[in-house]
C-alpha cells in the first residue's frame, strides 16, 4: 500500500527537443530548455502557446511525442506521475472537496507511507499561514485561502520541482499582488525549483529569476525580466512584455559599434549589441517611458501631434502621431518638467541610442500585441 | 385573475403589486399541492382508516366497518413475515447487482466515452420506451430452460441437467436488477460526471496510483450518486410484485404480491392496507438509517 518508490533525483530540470502533437496540431515544437536547480522559472505566453502542455509533460500528465525530460541524470520522460518527484499546484487548485484541509495536505505524505504526517502538515500549514483552518473543508475557504492550501499540499512533499499552473488566475488583482510576494517568499524559504506558467507578464516579471516567453509551441526568448524588457529579440517579446514602439526602417551602415537605420528620411542610431538581426530590413524599437518630449537627442522625430492623453497617477500617457502613418506611445513621469500637453499640441520626440533596439523587419509588427488580456 | 389584476397594477406602485408578488410562490405551488393532496394525502388517510377496519360477521365480501382494530397490523405481519423478509433480501441483492453493473457503466460513460457520451446515455434510458411488463416477460424468454443463458451455463461440466433459472429466486433478483438499472446508472453518472478531472490528476500527482485514486478520491466523491442510486433501486424493488409474479414461483412471492392478492383476489382490504403501511414504515426506517450512516449530507 505504501508507495515509497518515488524517485529522489536532484539537479537541473532538462527538456531536450521535446515536442507534443495532438493529431496534426503541434502544441509544443522541438523545445529545449534547462531550469537550474532551485530557481524560480516562469513560462510566459498567451493561451494556446504550449506553456501548460509543457508543464503537464513535466508533471507526467501528458507524454511527449518526441524528446526527453530529465531531472539531474535521471530520464523521467515516461515515468508515471505518481513516481515523479514533482508536484503541481493546479489551476483552480483541484483540492479534494471530501477531505479536510489537514487531510488534503496529508494526502501525498500518506500515499508515500511517511511517518510524522502530523508535524509535517502543521509545518506546511504554518508556512502558508493557514494553521487555524486545518479542520475546515475546501469549500468553506475563500479563493486566496484555497490557493495557499494548494501550495501547501504540493510543497509538503518537498518535491524537486514544483509546477504552478496559472495559480493566481482566479484571484482578484489585489490578492494576486499579495500572493505574488507570498509565493516568492515561500520559494526563497524552501529553495525548491519553481516552474510557474502564466499569461500575465507582470506576474512573471515580479516573481521569476528567469522567464521563457513562449509562442506557438516555441520559446521566443529566455532571460531575466530586465533582459527581456530592455533588449527583446523578437517583435512578439517586445509587444507581449509591456508596450513598445516599433518603427520600420533599413540599416544603412554598421560600424563603430553602432548601426544606423534610416526610416522616412530620418536616421536612428542603435548600438550593434542591441541589433537582433543581420537583415537590412529592421524594426527600430523603443519603450514608451524612454521617449522624451524634446528634440535634441540623437534619435528624434519632429513634427508630431498629440492625439490622445490619459492621466494614470504616476505618469501621463500620450498617444502621439508621427508625421507619417505611425502612432507612438509616450509615458511621461509626473514630476518636475512635466509638459502637460493637450490633444492637438505639436511635439517632438527624442530618445537615447542606448535605449534603442532593432529587430528583424520580416516579422509581423503586431505579433503579441493584443494577446495579454486573455481570460 | 387576482394575479393578473396585481400585475397590471404593480407598475403604478400600488399595494396590490406587492401583494401579488407575495402570492406568486403559492400560485406556482398550487398545481403540485392540489395534485399531492388529491392523490397522495387523501388516499393515505383513507388507506390508514381502512387498515383498522373489520368485516362484520356474515356480511358481504368487501364490506368493512371501522373498529380501530390495530391488531390487524400484527395479524397481517405474522401471516406474511416470510414474504417481508424475502422482499428486503431480494431488493438488497438486486440493488447490489445493479450497483455492480451500473458503477463501471456510469464510470465509462462519464470518463471514457468521449463523443459517444450522449448516445450511451440515451441507450441507458432506451428500455423505458417499451413497457415494463413486456420487458419483464421478455426475460422469461432469455432465461427459458432451452434459452441462450441456461444452454450456455449447461456447457460447464458438473452442471445438473435439471438446472434452470426461470421461476427461481435468481430470476426474480435478475429481473429486479434489470428493471431498476437506469435508476442506479443515472444518479451515479451525474455524480461521477461532476467530479473535476483535475482532482483525479492531483491525486496522481500526489503519489496515488490508479487504484488508490479510485479508492481515495473517485469513490468518496461519487458517494452521493451511490446513495441516490441504491435508494432509487431498493425502494421500488422492495415493493415490486411484477418480477416475482412473472419470473418467480409460489415460493418466491414478495410482499408486493401479498398486498396485490389481498386487495384484488381475496378482497381483504384491511390486511392489504396494514401490510402497505408496514412496508412504508420499514422502508422509511431503513432509508433513514442508511442515509445517517453514509453521511452524504457532508458531501458537496
Amino acid at each position: 500500500m505504501a508507495n515509497n518508490k518515488v524517485s529522489q533525483d536532484t539537479g537541473d530540470l532538462k527538456l531536450d527537443r521535446v515536442s507534443k502533437y495532438y493529431g496534426d496540431f503541434c502544441a509544443v515544437d522541438d523545445l529545449s530548455l534547462v531550469v537550474p536547480d532551485g530557481s524560480f522559472f516562469a513560462l510566459l505566453g498567451p493561451s494556446g502557446c504550449g506553456k501548460t502542455t509543457t508543464l503537464r509533460m513535466v508533471a507526467g500528465l501528458e507524454e511527449p511525442s518526441a524528446g526527453t525530460i530529465s531531472i539531474g541524470d535521471t530520464d523521467i520522460t515516461t515515468q508515471k506521475p505518481y513516481r515523479r518527484n514533482v508536484n503541481t499546484v493546479f489551476q483552480n487548485y483541484a483540492l479534494f472537496p471530501h477531505l479536510t484541509i489537514f487531510e488534503n495536505i496529508a494526502f501525498g505524505l500518506r500515499r508515500r507511507g511517511l511517518k510524522d504526517v502530523k508535524s509535517e502538515v502543521e509545518n506546511a500549514l504554518n508556512l502558508v499561514e493557514m494553521g487555524h483552518l486545518a479542520q475546515r473543508k475546501p469549500n468553506q475557504l475563500s479563493g486566496g485561502q484555497q490557493q495557499r492550501i494548494a501550495v501547501a499540499r504540493a510543497i509538503v512533499n518537498r518535491p524537486e520541482v514544483l509546477l504552478l499552473d496559472e495559480p493566481l488566475g482566479a484571484l482578484d488583482l489585489k490578492l494576486r499582488r499579495q500572493m505574488q510576494i507570498e509565493l516568492k517568499r515561500i520559494q526563497t524559504e524552501v529553495g525548491i525549483t519553481f516552474i510557474h506558467v502564466t499569461h500575465d507578464q507582470e506576474e512573471a516579471m515580479t516573481m521569476a529569476d528567469t522567464i521563457a516567453v513562449m509562442n506557438l509551441g516555441k520559446i521566443e526568448q529566455m532571460g531575466s525580466a530586465t533582459e527581456l524588457y530592455e533588449a527583446p529579440k523578437t517583435a512578439f517579446v517586445a509587444n507581449f512584455l509591456g508596450q513598445c514602439n516599433l518603427i520600420k526602417g533599413k540599416v544603412t551602415n554598421r560600424a563603430n559599434g553602432k548601426a544606423v537605420v534610416s526610416a522616412k528620411g530620418l536616421t536612428f542610431e542603435v548600438p550593434l549589441s542591441r541589433v537582433a538581426t543581420d537583415n537590412e530590413s529592421v524594426f527600430v524599437g523603443v519603450r514608451p517611458e524612454k521617449l522624451r518630449l524634446d528634440d535634441n537627442g540623437i534619435n528624434s522625430i519632429k513634427d508630431c501631434v498629440v492625439i490622445d492623453r490619459s492621466f494614470v497617477g504616476t505618469s501621463t500617457q500620450y498617444l502621439v502621431k508621427a508625421p507619417w502613418d505611425l502612432d507612438l506611445v509616450v509615458f511621461e513621469q509626473n514630476d518636475e518638467g512635466l509638459h502637460d500637453l493637450r490633444v492637438g499640441d505639436k511635439v517632438s520626440l527624442e530618445w537615447d541610442a542606448e535605449h534603442t533596439f532593432a529587430l528583424d523587419g520580416a516579422q509581423d509588427i503586431n505579433a503579441g500585441a493584443d494577446l495579454d488580456d486573455e481570460e | 385573475m387576482a394575479f393578473l389584476h396585481g400585475l397590471s397594477k404593480s407598475h403604478t406602485g400600488s399595494g396590490s403589486g406587492l401583494k401579488s408578488r407575495s402570492l406568486t410562490p403559492y400560485i406556482l405551488l398550487a398545481p403540485g399541492l392540489i395534485w399531492l393532496i388529491t392523490f397522495f394525502i387523501i388516499p393515505i388517510f383513507s388507506l390508514a382508516s381502512t387498515s383498522t377496519m373489520v368485516r362484520p360477521e356474515g356480511s358481504q365480501i368487501g364490506t368493512y366497518v371501522q373498529e380501530l382494530r390495530f391488531a390487524n397490523y400484527i395479524d397481517a405481519f405474522l401471516a406474511s413475515r416470510e414474504q417481508y423478509l424475502r422482499s428486503f433480501i431480494y431488493a438488497a441483492l438486486a440493488t447490489l447487482l445493479a450497483l455492480a453493473i451500473a458503477y463501471p457503466l456510469a464510470y465509462a460513460i462519464a470518463f471514457k466515452s468521449g463523443k459517444f457520451r450522449n448516445i450511451l446515455l440515451v441507450l441507458v434510458i432506451a428500455p423505458f420506451f417499451t413497457s415494463f411488463l413486456l420487458r419483464t416477460i421478455a426475460w422469461t424468454q432469455i432465461l427459458a430452460d432451452s434459452g441462450p443463458v441456461v444452454s450456455a451455463i449447461k456447457v460447464i461440466p458438473f452442471i445438473d441437467e435439471t438446472f434452470r433459472i426461470n421461476n427461481t429466486s435468481t430470476a426474480v433478483v435478475i429481473g429486479l436488477a434489470y428493471n431498476f438499472l437506469p435508476f442506479m446508472t443515472l444518479p451515479l453518472y451525474a455524480s461521477l460526471e461532476r467530479i473535476d478531472p483535475r482532482t483525479l490528476e492531483a491525486s496522481g500527482d500526489l503519489y496515488a496510483n490508479g487504484l488508490t485514486t479510485f479508492r481515495k478520491v473517485t469513490l468518496p466523491l461519487s458517494m452521493p450518486g451511490v446513495v441516490a442510486g441504491t435508494l432509487l433501486t431498493f425502494i421500488p424493488a422492495a415493493g415490486d410484485y411484477v418480477n416475482a409474479a412473472i419470473l418467480g414461483n409460489p415460493n418466491t412471492k414478495m410482499i408486493g404480491n401479498v398486498i396485490e392478492s389481498r386487495f384484488f383476489a381475496v378482497v381483504d382490504y384491511p390486511t392489504a392496507a396494514a401490510l402497505s403501511f408496514t412496508l412504508m414504515a420499514t422502508i422509511l426506517i431503513l432509508v433513514t438509517l442508511y442515509i445517517r450512516r453514509s453521511g452524504t449530507d457532508e458531501l458537496v
